[in-house]
């Protein structure tokens, strides 16, 4: 195989891999809880004072009221555990897998929030990638671009 | 400016890429001294690790000096030399805090990859593929450093550039190696790979007290040089029963402590190596772990094994029968650099800790390509080659 084929396939593999991931995720929800209706949680190396429901970083506070908020003391002196959900989840579709490959699931726009928020509290900064994250492009290329920028929204959190 | 770029599978090509910004305020812009290869870079090159894009800047171990600081950097200034840590460190979160650098929460720009592939996301480490941060490397004439104040050191003076360079990551991944397998005064320890990372390990065993410390590989010229510059006795798996060996080099016990330091792509010469890797290549399993099979068979009773090769996914015939039924602690992780890097660098000024022998080969930018095939098919007795963009 040639190495641009080799190349491809490459990225073609690692894909799969993030797509058969995506999928057996999919797959596992249990029967009480629907994707649209779980929390999606972090824990902030902060003490819970230090993550007021009503000053939460700016990518939180931009939901405004089309979000829960779930803030309590996490054990063993681990921080707080800062956790959210959308009020209005949509229909179930808008959670498949169609839509998080194409990037319109809401959840994964609140799932980037989140981890903002995280980062703001913690480290006092969302680390920016490097840019432009690479000189030209290839078919291969291509796909694992497409996985890098879904990955910021997705996730097992 | 010019970079070392991946171009796909066993290609790579200096090319001109646009020059690093500061994109954070807590960023520092490094004019590169000196980098070099690494072993884990090769599982990239190889196509093992499928995150790459062409036109990927590669490179992790490095020094230089400090050019341009951000806003919020308080610890550097221009004209600062140092070293980087291979693994970005936030220095908050719980992980960074507890000193387990390589889990940072905040350091990896791609975390929902890690999160479907290890079930978290790793911290960010610059140039090794999109799924361990997406951040540019730094075999180039210029590389950002996100969280500088947490991830560069000053190097002292009176330690050279060479020798410091290898405190970005070879000598903390070994010592870690070392000290999270708690080699402690009396025991015997068999470390496998005598590339840069293993005769580091050995290093730090035989400083951390260890009784014995016994390096296992294949190449003459490593072999050598371990026995030389690290003082560990050492054993040629081409030629030696290994088990047998160091069985009978225990009193039929076995190692305490059994590190390995080759990752996924290990050589053997036994029947099972050629299965391996057909079902690597087939992508029946990502990783060979052959030498960590052995490890885990050589280790005594309720010993100790800790990987510190780069694995990537999923390995076939693990013994986890011999971990079970012989109580063995099994430990992994990629390092932790920003725990021992200060420490590290102390040792090497008080010259308990040598490394510019690890130096073999020295090159411009403009050959790397040519200094990684090399380091690649282990020629010309090459254990690491220092690449220095400024000639």
């Amino acid at each position: 195989m040639s190495p641009a084929g080799k190349s491809l396939t490459v990225a073609a593999a690692g894909l799969a891999a993030g797509a058969f991931a995506v999928m057996r995720r999919a797959k596992a929800h249990p029967s009480g809880t629907a994707a649209g209706d779980r929390w999606l949680t972090v824990t902030v190396n902060r003490a819970p004072h230090d993550v007021p429901a009503d000053k939460l970083p700016a990518p939180l506070q931009a939901y405004g009221d089309r979000i829960e908020t779930r803030i309590r003391p996490a054990p063993g002196d681990r921080g707080t555990e800062l956790a959210v959900r959308l009020k209005e989840t949509g229909p179930d579709t808008a959670h498949s897998l169609p839509a998080r490959l194409a990037g319109t699931d809401p959840r994964q726009d609140l799932r980037r929030a989140l981890r903002e928020a995280k980062a703001l509290l913690e480290a006092g900064e969302v680390l920016r990638p490097d840019t432009p994250p690479t000189t030209h492009d290839t078919p291969g290329g291509k796909l694992v671009g497409l996985l890098s920028r879904r990955a910021g929204g997705e996730g097992v959190l | 400016m010019k970079a070392l770029c991946w171009e796909g599978v066993n290609k790579l090509a200096v090319e001109q890429v646009p020059d690093p910004v500061l994109r954070n305020d807590q960023d520092v812009i490094v004019r590169l001294i000196a980098g070099t290869t690494c072993g884990s870079d090769l599982h990239l090159i190889g196509g093992y690790i499928p995150f790459m894009r062409s036109g990927d800047v590669i490179g992790h171990e490095f020094l230089g000096e400090v050019v341009e600081v951000g806003s919020a950097v308080r610890r550097h200034k221009a004209g600062d030399r140092v070293v980087v840590c291979s693994f970005v460190g936030c220095g908050r979160c719980w992980y960074c805090a507890h000193d387990l650098w390589s889990l940072c929460d905040n350091t990896n720009t791609n975390p929902g990859i890690g999160q479907a592939l290890f079930g978290a996301d790793t911290g960010g480490i610059f140039g090794y593929s999109h799924a361990m941060g997406g951040l540019r490397g730094s075999h180039a004439e210029y590389v950002r450093v996100p969280f500088a104040d947490y991830g560069a050191f000053p190097v002292p003076e009176g330690v050279d550039d060479t020798s410091a360079l290898f405190v970005s990551d070879s000598v903390p991944t070994g010592w870690m190696g070392a000290d999270l397998a708690g080699v402690k005064p009396g025991d015997v320890v068999a470390v496998w790979g005598c590339g840069a990372v293993g005769q580091m390990a050995a290093r730090a065993a035989i400083l951390l007290g260890a009784e014995r410390v016994i390096s296992i590989d294949r190449i003459p010229e490593r072999l050598e040089m371990t026995e030389r510059h690290i003082g560990s006795e050492v054993m040629d798996y081409t030629s030696t029963d290994i088990g047998a060996e160091l069985r009978e080099r225990t009193g039929g016990r076995g190692p305490d402590v059994c590190i390995e330091a080759v990752g996924m792509e290990a050589h053997s010469d036994s029947p099972v190596h050629l299965y391996d890797q057909v079902k690597q290549q087939l992508r029946l399993q990502t990783d060979r772990p052959t030498a960590v099979r052995q490890a885990i068979h050589a280790c005594r009773k309720g010993g100790t094994v800790f990987v510190l090769g780069v694995f990537a996914g999923a390995v076939d015939k693990f013994p986890l029968g011999a971990v079970i039924n012989k109580g063995l602690t099994v430990r992994g992780a990629q390092q932790h650099g920003q725990r021992y890097i200060p420490m590290l660098l102390d040792r090497l000024a008080a010259g308990e800790l040598s490394t510019a022998h690890l130096a073999t080969h020295t090159v411009p930018l403009d050959q790397a390509p040519r200094a990684y095939e090399m380091f690649k098919e282990k020629t010309d007795g090459c254990v690491r080659a220092v690449i220095r963009p400024g000639g």
